[in-house]
């Protein structure tokens, strides 16, 4: 059985419907990556996966693990492992990195039944997982993404999954922002992460990202449906002609996406 | 008889037999105290219709029959800190916490009994001087007795040029009371004074406290208030600057309920060169009210004056109210007076973030609630109080979150 299945999936920001009916499964093991233009839905889809109260699901169904995931609260979803790398992850200060990630961690294994992990075994897993993740560990100490530059919060994120260990991972936009020794080192924690358990949804705008995380499956969203799948090298295609290829118009400006 | 006078007539009976305890005392305290209620007598409470008192009603102090008590008084100082002598007492007592507008100020004087008077040589103390007042549950000794109780906590320090000390006054209580304390520091020049005010005063309390600082030249004072309980709570802070000196007036209020918190601030650049900082916070749930009114000062001679004024606050519930006013007086040319006042509710963006991390709404909305007050938890100086805090703001906290 599929990890994840999307059947006619609607939703809508305000008045504005964006998502007009996706379709997608996603088997345990596989790595998909969702392509195109802004405004296409991308962002949107991933965040109505982890269940950002700002989208309403108008209809379709989506199931994971068997379960109704629309009828969850997010820190459920998130409970049951699924997982978003977010495109602009989110500064809050006053809390530090360790006592954030401990209390994810420690609400995840609690619900996984497992017990909860103690300051010094929560410590020992950090600094392996920081370590594979070339991060300093100063930034355990500081606010959550709190001054952090444009590069150290896509790795923060990519660490916090590694440490959170989620069944579905949704990266969502993991590259923007990054410089090539970056994209590198994310990709490679992401690539440590590719089990045959584990199952991934890569949202990008560009294929340079694809090139170091090769995705099994390739979809192309256009203006909220999903337009073409394919194999690896629909991505190239869609690099070397662009959109417009598959006669889809990119937008002349960017809609923001947050 | 009027509401009034009626009002005035209880105290006045508690006020005789006060004095009448108190006979025999040295003629100047008598004076002080005589005149203080004449003060007192003469003001009334304040009403609504003070502008000073706009938003705060003390009707229900003002209304209830209270009993004379003293406060349970814990007093923890350095070694070399010392009593104030006669003389030294009768020098300062009542000297910066003016009674002439200020009829709770005036009533603390009329009552004055046990007095904490003390003196800071010149020196460094690193150990803190703690000063508690606790209104015990007990503090009847008559079991038939149950009008509740009015007491009168009075503080006087005096820090010697040069000497740098910590001053963490408390105040705690269990049941319906009313607080109405005085406190005056006396820095002296070049005095460098770190303060704490921690008022963890039950939910049923009253309290109201003045505190009157004169700040010597190139002198520091820090004085940080945390107002963590109460029914009604207010609280007068007026500081007072010579030439270079400095001050940081800062402060934490968490209500819930029905509670009210007043806090008024005056910063009173008196003289050139002087700096001041003043950082308040606010975390406002249920039905719950504060005020802050925080005037700054620049008087004609401050020139060179640097000021600065913020005033935060998170609302947790659609019923709090707040109401925050600064008041900028300035009258140098020469200066430099910023201030800012913001009024917010917790970041959506911040709890999807922790949410989609697998932190349960009621925890990610704690701890971003205790994330806004670490910012003024940070600044505390004493380890033990510091832990002390964060303790008692977690559990309010966590309160809020399932309130």
């Amino acid at each position: 059985m599929a990890l994840l299945e999307i059947r006619d999936l609607h939703a809508k920001v305000g008045e504005r419907e964006i998502l007009k009916g996706i379709d997608l499964t996603v088997a345990a093991g596989e790595v998909h990556a969702i392509m195109g233009p802004n405004g296409s839905g991308k962002s949107t889809l991933a965040q109505v996966l982890s269940g950002r109260e700002l989208y309403q699901v108008t209809g379709g169904q989506v199931t994971y693990d068997g379960k109704d995931l629309l009828a969850l609260p997010p820190e459920d979803r998130a409970r049951e492992g699924v997982f978003l790398a977010f495109q602009y992850p989110v500064e809050i200060p006053g809390v530090s990195n360790m006592y954030f990630l401990k209390a994810a961690l420690n609400t995840i294994r609690k619900h996984r039944n497992l017990p909860e992990l103690d300051a010094m075994d929560f410590l020992g897993l950090i600094r392996q997982r920081m370590t594979a993740m070339n991060m300093d560990e100063t930034l355990l100490n500081r606010p959550v993404n709190a001054g952090f530059s444009g590069g150290e919060k896509k790795r923060n994120e990519i660490f916090q999954m590694a440490v959170l260990e989620p069944r579905l991972a949704i990266l969502d936009e993991t590259d923007s922002g990054l410089d090539i020794d970056a994209l590198k080192l994310v990709a490679a924690g992401v690539n440590a992460m590719r089990s045959a358990e584990r199952a991934m949804i890569v949202v990008t705008h560009y294929q340079r990202l694809l090139s170091e995380i090769v995705p099994d499956y390739v979809h192309v969203l256009a203006d909220g449906r999903i337009v073409k799948s394919g194999g690896k090298e629909l991505a190239l295609e869609l690099e070397e002609g662009g959109y417009a290829v598959l006669g889809i118009q990119e937008e002349a400006e960017a809609v923001g996406q947050r | 008889m009027t509401a009034a006078a009626e009002q005035i007539g209880n105290w006045l009976e508690l006020f005789t037999g006060h004095a009448a305890r108190h006979e025999g005392a040295e003629p100047w305290l008598e004076k002080l105290r005589e005149n203080a209620f004449a003060r007192f007598a003469e003001q009334g409470f304040p009403t609504t219709r003070d502008e000073e008192w706009r938003f705060t009603n003390v009707a229900p102090i003002a209304r209830t029959g209270f009993r004379h008590w003293h406060a349970d008084r814990l007093i923890v100082t350095p070694f070399a800190v010392e009593e104030l002598s006669e003389e030294e007492c009768e020098r300062h007592l009542g000297r910066y916490a003016a009674i002439e507008q200020n009829a709770f100020a005036a009533l603390n004087a009329a009552f004055l009994c046990t007095t904490t008077a003390i003196k800071v040589p010149r020196g460094v103390f690193t150990e803190p001087i703690e000063i508690t007042y606790e209104a015990g549950a007990d503090v009847t000794g008559d079991p038939n007795e149950t009008a509740p109780v009015a007491m009168h906590p009075r503080t006087l320090i005096v820090v010697a040029p040069g000497a740098q000390c910590t001053i963490v006054e408390t105040y705690k209580g269990a049941g319906k009371y009313f607080a109405n304390a005085v406190t005056e520091i006396v820095a002296g020049d070049g005095a460098v004074i770190d303060h704490y005010k921690v008022q963890l005063e039950s939910r049923e309390a009253f309290h109201v406290a003045t505190m009157q600082v004169a700040v010597g030249r190139s002198a520091s004072f820090t004085t940080h208030n945390f107002s963590l309980g109460g029914a009604l709570v207010r609280n007068d802070i007026g500081v007072t600057l010579a030439e270079g000196s400095d001050a940081t007036v800062n402060g934490l209020y968490l209500v819930n309920g029905t509670e009210h918190v007043d806090n008024h601030t005056v910063i009173d650049h008196a003289k050139p060169h002087g700096t001041s900082h003043e950082l308040y916070k606010g975390i406002l749930d249920g039905h719950s009210i504060a005020v802050f009114n925080g005037r700054i000062l620049v008087r004609k001679d401050a020139q060179k004056t640097d000021s600065k004024q913020t005033n935060k606050n998170l609302v947790l519930s659609d019923d709090a109210v707040i109401d925050t006013k600064p008041e900028l007086q300035i009258f140098a040319d020469d200066v430099r007076c910023t201030h800012g006042a913001t009024i917010g509710q917790l970041d959506a963006e911040s709890l999807f973030y922790m949410q989609s991390r697998g932190i349960g709404k009621a925890q990610a909305r704690s701890l971003l609630t205790q994330a806004f007050a670490q910012d003024i938890v940070d600044r505390i100086k004493v380890p033990e109080l510091r832990v002390r805090l964060e303790e008692v703001l977690s559990e309010r906290l966590h309160e809020h979150a399932n309130y």
